[in-house]
């Protein structure tokens, strides 16, 4: 067992803290142990940055819950769903504070993703000539996929019915029906959606249980079930979204 | 039978290495590792060199062996180090391929053998507990729930071969750190330290250049022993405990 610290210094300058290699030596003497050394802050660990990952994932989750049940409303009629739209707009402060928590979220859930996946390649320089999957999902060894889109989309989805530049001159403030239907008479929009919501269902076919993992919760009686819970949560939504499309090109809605 | 290996070449830790194909003969009662001693005893005679690999005990309990054959750490068969795995779980012609364990924090020394002194830093950071050296406890002063025994006792199984590493997209030492932090913080012995032991053994882990969890589990799908996922949650648990509750020592104790 090396325990020497200089024996460890094989990623240079990335070392600073010998004193994580000494404590078997040093456990009776913990003045000598270092104090930060052995110690790692939340953020820098991929422990605590994951599990920012997760509460962050937790609040867009439920925020897509509620969205999706908001958006279901088209089926009430125009009238419906513009008064539903006008009354969220109208609470000032709910708006601007959900727009905030949600922004903050895809932030810091950005950030731990990009400097994890980083740190995650430089993990593995060489690539295995042959490697199969013994044990894990497609839905789980694509999040670095099903993630990058869903930013694409969200920013799209808000050039398209929140700021309207992506719908043009036929966008009108505040006419969500309208705004809908326009919008999704355009087909390759409606197809683009489509996608982004099966990206959607994958992200939270695993998302919404690894966040549970995340967050140190695991059980052999509930862990199974919380998977099956995601897969189905994800599925309702992607349903759910996609009936949207669906139902004005099908000519259903109009 | 007859098999067609490719085999994972490198004189040293500097050198660029490749694949190297050989032809192999082996019967149905050989262990992996036996037909790979046939194949280096046929290279010796030819006056090459023999094939590395790392081994010790060859019964599945030190931890000292592992490698890829086809992608899949230890092989393909589940609960089974590739000591214990035998060829009758192979065909006549079958073509594998035997790469190392690769992983940033395993730099290969030569062949198939890897360098795991990152994993015996790890457990030096925390993998220990305080006991008294008095005179001896009687044996059952302590009692331990037998739920808790047994669960301590599934996580201690882990025997350090690095497979979770390995089979892991990310090279994360996830499996292995929770096998570690578990099964001394499941026993009434590893309480003391076991705020300390989460956060010093997951920072020691970040300094090697392990990568992190996606909650994937192929570790769990590869792991000889049958290590859980369950315990990672378990570690993650005890280290955001241990993060919220931190507090700073006393500057002085003890230190006069
Ligand atoms: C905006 C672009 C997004 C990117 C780039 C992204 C990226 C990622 C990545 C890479 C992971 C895997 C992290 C890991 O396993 O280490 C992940 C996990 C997750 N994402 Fe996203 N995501 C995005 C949007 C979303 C959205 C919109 C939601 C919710 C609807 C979401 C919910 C989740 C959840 C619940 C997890 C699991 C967290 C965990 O395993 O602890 N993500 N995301
Ligand atoms: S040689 Fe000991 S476990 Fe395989």
């Amino acid at each position: 067992m090396k325990l020497d610290p200089s024996s460890n210094s094989r990623e240079n300058g990335k070392f600073e803290s010998p004193g994580v290699y000494c404590n078997l030596m040093s456990t009776a003497s913990s003045a000598l142990a270092g104090k930060t050394s052995s110690r790692i802050g939340f953020w820098e660990s991929t422990v605590g940055k994951k599990a920012v990952m997760a509460v962050t994932g937790a609040i867009l989750f439920l925020f897509v819950v509620a969205h999706m049940i908001g958006n279901l409303q088209v089926y009430l009629g125009q009238e419906k769903l513009d008064n539903y739209a006008h009354l969220l707009k109208s609470i000032k402060s709910l708006l601007w504070g959900e727009r905030v928590t949600l922004l903050l979220s895809v932030i810091l859930h950005i950030t731990a993703a990009t400097q994890l996946g980083l740190r995650n390649r430089r993990a593995r320089p060489r690539a295995y000539v042959k490697w199969a999957s013994a044990g894990s999902t497609y839905a789980s060894r694509t999040m670095y996929w099903s993630g990058p889109i869903l930013l694409a989309f969200i920013i799209y989805h808000i050039l398209h019915f929140t700021t309207g530049q992506a719908l043009g001159p036929q966008f009108r403030e505040g006419e969500v029906y309208h705004n809908m239907i326009v919008g999704f008479s355009f087909v390759p929009a409606s197809i683009a959606y489509i996608i982004a919501m099966l990206m959607l269902g994958m992200h939270l076919c695993h998302g919404v249980w690894s966040m549970f993992q995340s967050m140190g919760v695991s059980h052999p009686r509930y862990t199974p079930l919380l998977r099956k819970f995601a897969v189905a949560a994800a599925a309702a939504l992607v349903i759910g979204n996609i009936s949207i499309p669906v139902s004005v090109m099908l000519g259903i809605l109009k | 039978m007859k098999l067609k290996l490719h085999v994972w070449r490198q004189k040293n830790a500097a050198s660029a290495g490749r694949m190297v194909r050989y032809e192999a003969e082996a019967d149905e009662h050989m262990s992996f590792l036996e037909m790979l001693d046939v194949l280096n005893e046929s290279l010796i005679t030819k006056g090459e060199d023999p094939v590395a690999f790392d081994h010790d005990c060859r019964e599945g309990i030190c931890g000292a062996c592992g490698f890829m054959i086809n992608g899949v750490a230890h092989g393909p068969m589940p609960g089974t180090t590739v000591c214990q795995l035998h060829m009758r779980h192979f065909k006549d012609g079958d073509e594998l391929y035997l790469e190392p364990w690769r992983a940033a924090a395993f730099p290969v020394i030569k062949d198939l053998i890897v360098d795991r002194g990152a994993f015996d830093r790890i457990i030096a950071a925390g993998g220990y507990v305080s006991a008294s050296t008095g005179s001896a406890q009687d044996a059952n002063a302590i009692l331990v729930p037998k739920k808790d025994a047994d669960r301590a006792m599934d996580s201690a199984q882990c025997i350090g071969c690095g497979a979770c590493v390995a089979a892991c997209p990310n090279a994360s030492a996830a499996l292995f750190l929770s096998a570690k932090v578990s099964h001394l913080g499941l026993l009434p012995q590893g309480q003391p330290e076991r705020n300390e032991r989460a956060i010093k053994m997951v920072a020691a882990a970040n300094h090697e250049l392990f990568g992190g969890c996606t909650n994937i589990g192929e570790c769990e799908a590869v792991c000889p022993k049958n290590i859980r996922l369950e315990f990672i949650a378990r570690r993650n648990w005890d280290f955001l405990k241990a993060s919220c509750t931190f507090r700073e020592e006393k500057a002085a104790a003890g230190a006069g």
